[in-house]
């Protein structure tokens, strides 16, 4: 009775939230249910619906296959994204706030964040100038040099340090701009103080901009973790051009499902192994919630 | 230790010196890549085979643009679609998400929380991959149609938020009591006074959302086959994984067309200049928008 009551006072509200209720609907909450598909055998005939159900068949399939490894993969990659992340953002930002002529601060800013801006078709096309087999900067070099050049994009062993590289090429400047928020946001008093009492630059880095810090550092750390069972798939795939012979070090949880989706059509697989990923990040995200609020209770999400 | 008076913080000059220099080393690093792609778009193809890629082409031209202009139907057709599902895609996209936004700003409303859990809990969990791609192609039949490359970007849970907190920071109940006293009606306060208060907000959310149109491939990749319908960024991965890996799923029409049109190696670069200009271009005037709207969004989301 509230409800209708509600619905006629608020017509308009309710009126207005309905196309974005809408879309929730149609692309979120309906492929909810679609994760059913995991526990079935699925033939496209018979539909999400009418398929054979087949129970833990398609996930036992999955982790006697290659679960492992991209788990690893995924965790791995993800590791040193958020703690190498970490600690280049704050230096980045710290070293920007440093920089007191506003234009060049400025001007620095807007190079450094630029590469955020660039898709991963066009990030993975301009490495490629410096990759590729014949042609690539690198291998010019090395051949200049003497050296044997290097089939880039068939040798597994230099590809952690591209791909970190590459993620880092592209996001610190954006990342280390919110801290740079934060320390600008610290009461200049605090240091005319430190001054006085005669810190020096480092010790008042040290004591007065990472203490002043620490809050948001923690709370970007754990968020990031809640996302560890999520790769950037544009980096994964278009960075490595989705090359097989790289697939030990780079296939990922995101680009596996999607390799599965579009070549395999094993779809009961790979929705198997797209659950797997929701299920455990969603745990994940959960416990991150319950530290967060345990820590600092208005950071928490829910 | 040196003092001024009104500066106690600033740095020394030789570290000063040393951070600069640091923050010079980095922006060329940045930048240096972007350099060479436009350089090589530049270059010859006869040098562009002799020498490979190089940041001073032995010898310039301009064939490359040429050629890319001349032969350009694809390119054409792709930019008209990058174009209007740009256009569309964020006029849209910000159409819903500020009405939805609001009436989650709106603290007498009592469904607001329960709509917001709704939206929340979409950032928690997903169905994955697989159970879209089937919704969105069995269920929904978007398949190969213009509204497969807007919707499922439209609405995201991400800017909801962003906008939500920048409305109830800017926005003042009182304002809105005194519209409604003077007998102003719900739309009518949305659209004069709710949108032109949130204007930094817009932009901030705006300009995310202009670039995830313009920068997407993924949604193309997916669900599109018909060669009307292949935005610029999906053209340029479908020239690159051709020239160097024909892997075993590409062998479509779409891409024996494509091919057939474009083969060089040093126009697929002034293509990617093309497509990576407007960008570069635009962004510099977005960028306080960008990082205001970071910095209310970072906290929460």
């Amino acid at each position: 009775m509230t409800f209708l009551y509600e619905l006629r006072k608020n017509k308009v509200l309710f009126l207005m939230a309905l196309p974005a209720l809408i879309l929730l609907v149609l692309f979120n909450y309906l492929p909810m249910f679609g994760v059913i598909l995991a526990f079935k055998n699925y033939n496209f005939y018979d539909g999400i619906l009418g398929s054979p159900w087949i129970g833990f068949k398609n996930f036992e399939y999955l982790f006697k296959g290659d679960a492992w490894l991209i788990t690893r993969n995924t965790l791995l990659y993800n590791f040193v994204f958020i703690i190498f992340g970490l600690i280049l953002a704050v230096a980045l930002a710290i070293v920007l706030d440093e920089i007191r002529n506003r234009f060049l601060s400025k001007t620095y800013q807007t190079i450094l964040i630029m590469p955020y801006f660039l898709s991963w078709t066009i990030v993975a096309l301009i490495f490629y100038a410096f990759l590729s087999a014949d042609k690539g900067i690198i291998n010019q070099a090395l051949t200049f040099m003497g050296m044997h050049p290097i089939n880039f994009y068939s040798e597994t062993t230099y590809w952690p340090y591209i791909l970190i590289f590459v993620f880092f090429w592209k996001s610190v400047g954006y990342s280390s701009i919110i801290y740079l928020a934060s320390i600008t946001g610290i009461s200049p008093e605090y240091y005319e103080a430190a001054t006085i009492d005669g810190a020096s630059k480092w010790q008042q880095i040290r004591f007065i901009t990472i203490p002043c810090l620490k809050p948001i550092i923690i709370i970007m750390t754990i968020l990031s973790i809640g996302k560890i069972f999520y790769a950037d798939f544009g980096l994964f795939y278009q960075v490595t051009y989705n090359s097989g012979a790289l697939y030990p070090v780079t296939q990922v949880i995101d680009t596996y499902v999607y390799n599965g989706l579009t070549s395999m059509g094993n779809y009961g697989m790979t929705a198997a192994a797209g659950l797997y990923q929701s299920f455990v990040g969603f745990v994940l995200v959960i416990i991150t919630n319950w530290i967060v609020k345990k820590m600092d209770k208005d950071s928490a999400l829910f | 230790m040196e003092q001024t008076s009104s500066k106690f913080n600033q740095l020394p000059k030789s570290w000063n010196l040393v951070f600069n220099l640091i923050l010079i080393v980095l922006c060329v690093v940045c930048i240096i890549p972007i350099i060479l792609v436009y350089a090589i778009s530049f270059t010859s193809e006869a040098s562009l085979s002799a020498k490979g890629y190089q940041f001073l082409p032995s010898e310039w031209s301009l064939d490359a643009y040429r050629y890319v202009f001349r032969n350009g139907d694809q390119i054409l057709q792709s930019a008209y679609v990058t174009i209007g599902v740009t256009a569309i895609g964020t006029l849209f996209s910000l159409l819903v998400t500020a009405l939805f936004s609001y009436v989650l700003s709106r603290r007498d409303f009592r469904y607001r929380n329960v709509m917001a859990f709704f939206l929340f809990f979409t950032m928690l969990f997903n169905g994955g991959l697989v159970p879209s791609y089937i919704v969105n192609t069995n269920v929904l039949h978007l398949a190969d149609s213009f509204w497969i490359l807007i919707l499922p970007y439209s609405l995201s849970a991400f800017n909801v938020i962003i906008l939500r907190t920048f409305m109830q920071q800017s926005i003042e109940t009182a304002i809105l009591e005194a519209a409604r006293i003077d007998g102003a009606g719900e739309w009518y306060i949305f659209a004069r006074i709710v949108i032109p208060l949130s204007k930094p907000g817009l932009a901030t959310v705006g300009l995310f959302t202009l670039v995830t149109y313009w920068n997407d491939w993924f949604l193309g990749q997916l669900y599109i086959t018909n060669p009307k319908l292949v935005s610029l960024q999906y053209m340029l991965m479908k020239l690159q994984s051709n020239i160097d890996f024909v892997t075993s799923n590409a062998t479509s029409a779409t891409n024996n067309m494509l091919m057939a049109q474009i083969p060089a190696e040093g126009a697929r670069m002034a293509i990617l200049v093309i497509v990576l200009t407007p960008i570069l271009c635009a962004y510099p005037f977005f960028q306080k928008y960008f990082v205001k709207g970071l910095t209310i969004g970072g906290i929460k989301g």
